[in-house]
């Protein structure tokens, strides 16, 4: 009688998939309705990204690029779910999700501006719908609760997604993002990258509970687990999320499992010192490019051309967007002293005619 | 006598402790293998285990809430907040709890636990990891201050940090780090919190520096001095408590006085010790008005140029020491 109380506490969720790592369908009836050229449209993405990420290390590594978190190992997760917004969607990332917003419409060489530090980095233009990447871990998830609130009560027919780590759902923040959104039935989405690490603390180490997604239970709003190498997968349960938040049923938490194959961030971070390298191979089979390869490759979708294409596209416009952020002017302190305030206080207007007095010489 | 750096210091402090007593373990966000965000705990676990050199989930209010806790059942622990500029999600079990438990207790309930943590700019962290908020914590009665400046320093303090009965804040600079003194002793010592190093002797005028700011005054003097312009670097080591006596018999001889930190100056613990020295017999010995030096009221930049335009460097000292002067 007793242990039964206890078991019921237990609850049981079941990774959700679409897709195995052979890239053969294993669940016909969650299979989204997507175009070829949707689908195409997916894996070129992905295989950008996976470019983009290649080149920003290289680029941080020559000393040309500041802050850079990378992604490769995420693509699905990432793409996967930002594919299955609308462009009036909110996305509100963390400081490892550039890719989401540069797909919802950021300029590449404003992502590269935001990684060296520049103010215009985090100028989102006006018709954007997203958040600068936030550092502070937890931060955004409580924010989206308000952006989300703030979709509702103006009517707008759209929904706020937020991306944190496996880390990220330890905070307070996460429990409370969750729980105002729930409470408020606010067209918010969660979803939490399960990478396997956060820096060098494995996820098993974060919490006892067996999975992330159960979290929502308490908030009392649904949670699924997801294949986070799956591309169809993240974008199926993305959608689904989306459809609830639309019709006013409220939030919905979604934890993608997948793998950050690099270090945590190019300041230096050694995975070698928390990692086995059996672990990154078991996960590497799991890679959601090759997976994905594989079933449009069945269905006579992709070929190395269209591949290449991809990738050659990729290098010149990443050259390009490298070039534009160092055409950028630089940043100067007056600006600096400008940006803090919308109306300039008393105490800053001399600083600000010293500083620009030094900087017309 | 041995040259140490301050991450060596900090640890060698730390493992001698735990040797000898039970009841310090360690909390923090990758400390275990990984050694922590600047390597300060690197090699912990592998002597002390996981149990005590404790990796905690992501959570900040949560690893200094339950460092409180356990503290009041009598543990002693010693946390790493991997950044200072996290301490803001910690804030209610600081100064709320920490700061307040034991008076509320009507002096029966003790929060022996220090809290580590490195602050400042100079490594192009960016406005949320490079912030000086010593003044926020000074501010609350019930919780101590201290923020060393050499490796000698780091050691004895910790040590006498761990000692105490009560919470202490233990600031620790990025910059610092890698620094090393020749004279740490390797049995351990302690340096009693309140009280102030004359890290150089002068007599024309008194700069009171505080943790990397003290590296910079020392070599504002050095040029000074080419000058003929003798001044006595003051560090206090611990703000809160403040040694007063040192600084004011300081003013007394010198009658000139700079006060500079990298916290942002309005609002900052400089004020503090300014406005303690006027409000002292030293202000009769005045021959120039306190001159305080500190960060523009700005975020941290990014750019390390503008990192730099925004904190007191050397020739700001420099300057400030002449201004006292009247000279040019
Ligand atoms: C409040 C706060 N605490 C600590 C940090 C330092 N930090 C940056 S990333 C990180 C690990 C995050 O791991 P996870 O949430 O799993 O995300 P991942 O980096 O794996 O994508 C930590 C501890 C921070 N930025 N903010
Ligand atoms: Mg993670």
């Amino acid at each position: 009688m007793t242990t039964n109380i206890l078991e019921q506490a237990e609850g049981h969720f079941e990774m959700f998939q679409v897709l195995n790592e052979e890239g053969e369908v294993v669940n016909k009836e969650a299979l989204p309705d997507l175009s070829d050229e949707d689908l195409k449209e997916l894996m070129k993405r992905m295989v950008y990204t996976r470019i983009f990420d290649q080149r920003a290390v290289s680029l941080n590594r020559q000393g040309r690029l500041g802050f850079y978190a990378p992604v490769a190992g995420q693509e699905a997760s990432m793409l996967g779910s930002q594919y299955a917004l609308e462009q009036k969607d909110w996305i509100i990332p963390g400081y490892r999700d550039v890719p989401q917003i540069v797909w919802h419409g950021l300029p590449l060489y404003q992502a590269f501006l935001f990684s060296r530090g520049h103010f215009h980095g985090g100028q989102i233009p006006e018709e954007l719908n997203v958040l600068s990447p936030q550092i502070i871990i937890g931060a955004q998830i409580v924010q989206t609760a308000g952006v989300a609130l703030g979709l509702k009560k103006k009517g707008k027919d759209s929904v706020a997604i937020t991306y944190t780590g496996d880390g990220g759902a330890s905070q307070g923040d996460f429990y409370e993002g969750m729980n105002f959104a729930g409470s408020f039935k606010a067209p918010a989405i969660f979803v939490v990258q399960n990478n396997q690490f956060a820096i060098s603390v494995p996820a098993g180490e974060q919490t006892a509970a067996k999975t992330i997604a159960q979290k929502a239970v308490a908030a009392g709003i649904p949670g699924v687990q997801v294949d986070g190498m799956d591309v169809l997968a993240v974008y199926a349960a993305t959608q689904e999320a989306r459809s609830r938040a639309l019709n006013g049923e409220g939030p919905t938490l979604l934890e993608t499992l997948c793998y950050r194959y690099g270090p945590h961030t190019m300041a230096g971070d050694d995975p070698t010192r928390y990692r086995t390298s059996d672990l990154d191979d078991e996960w590497e089979k799991r890679d959601p490019l090759v997976r994905f390869r594989k079933y449009l490759e069945s269905k006579d979708l992709w070929s190395e051309e269209q591949e290449n294409e991809v990738v050659d596209k990729a290098k010149e416009e990443i050259k390009a967007a490298i070039k534009e952020a160092d055409d950028t002017p630089k940043q100067k302190v007056s600006d600096l002293i400008e940006n803090m305030h919308e109306v300039l206080p008393p105490h800053l207007k001399d600083q600000l005619e010293e500083y620009r007095e030094k900087e017309s010489k | 006598m041995r040259e140490l750096t301050y991450v060596e210091a900090l640890r060698e402090m730390m493992s001698q402790e735990m040797r000898e007593n039970e009841n310090v373990f360690l909390m923090g966000e990758d400390i275990g293998v990984y050694g922590g965000a600047f390597g300060v705990t690197r090699g912990m676990i592998e002597e002390f285990g996981p149990e005590r050199v404790r990796n905690t989930p992501i959570s900040e209010a949560g690893i200094t809430g339950s460092a409180i806790g356990s503290a009041l059942t009598g543990m002693q622990p010693i946390v790493e907040l991997q950044f200072s500029d996290f301490i803001t999600i910690a804030m209610d079990q600081l100064a709320n709890q920490a700061a307040k438990l034991r008076y509320m207790y009507g002096g029966k309930g003790n929060v022996p636990m220090v809290l580590r943590t490195p602050a400042g700019s100079g490594t192009g962290a960016a406005a949320q990891h490079s912030q000086s908020l010593e003044a926020w914590v000074a501010h609350i009665p019930g919780l101590k201050v201290v923020q060393p400046s050499t490796a000698y320093d780091a050691k004895g303090l910790l040590k006498a940090a761990i000692d105490d009965p009560n919470p202490v804040i233990f600031y620790e600079h990025k910059l610092l780090y890698k620094t090393s003194s020749e004279d740490v002793p390797e049995e351990p010592y302690s340096i009693p919190l309140g009280q102030a190093d004359v890290k150089r002797e002068g007599e024309d005028v008194t700069i009171i520096a505080t943790t990397v700011m003290v590296h910079r005054a020392l070599e504002a003097a050095k040029s000074l001095a080419e000058e003929g312009i003798s001044v006595e670097v003051i560090d206090p080591r611990s703000i809160v408590p403040l040694d007063e006596e040192t600084i004011i018999q300081s003013v007394i001889k010198t009658n000139r006085v700079v006060v500079a930190h990298e916290a942002v100056k309005r609002g900052g613990y400089g004020g503090e010790i300014a406005s303690m020295i006027t409000e002292s017999e030293a202000f009769d010995f005045l021959d120039a008005p306190v001159k305080r030096l500190g960060a523009s009221p700005v975020p941290v930049p990014y750019n390390p140029e503008l990192e730099k335009a925004m904190t007191p460097q050397t020739e700001d000292l420099i300057r400030a020491v002449k201004d006292t002067l009247n000279r040019e």
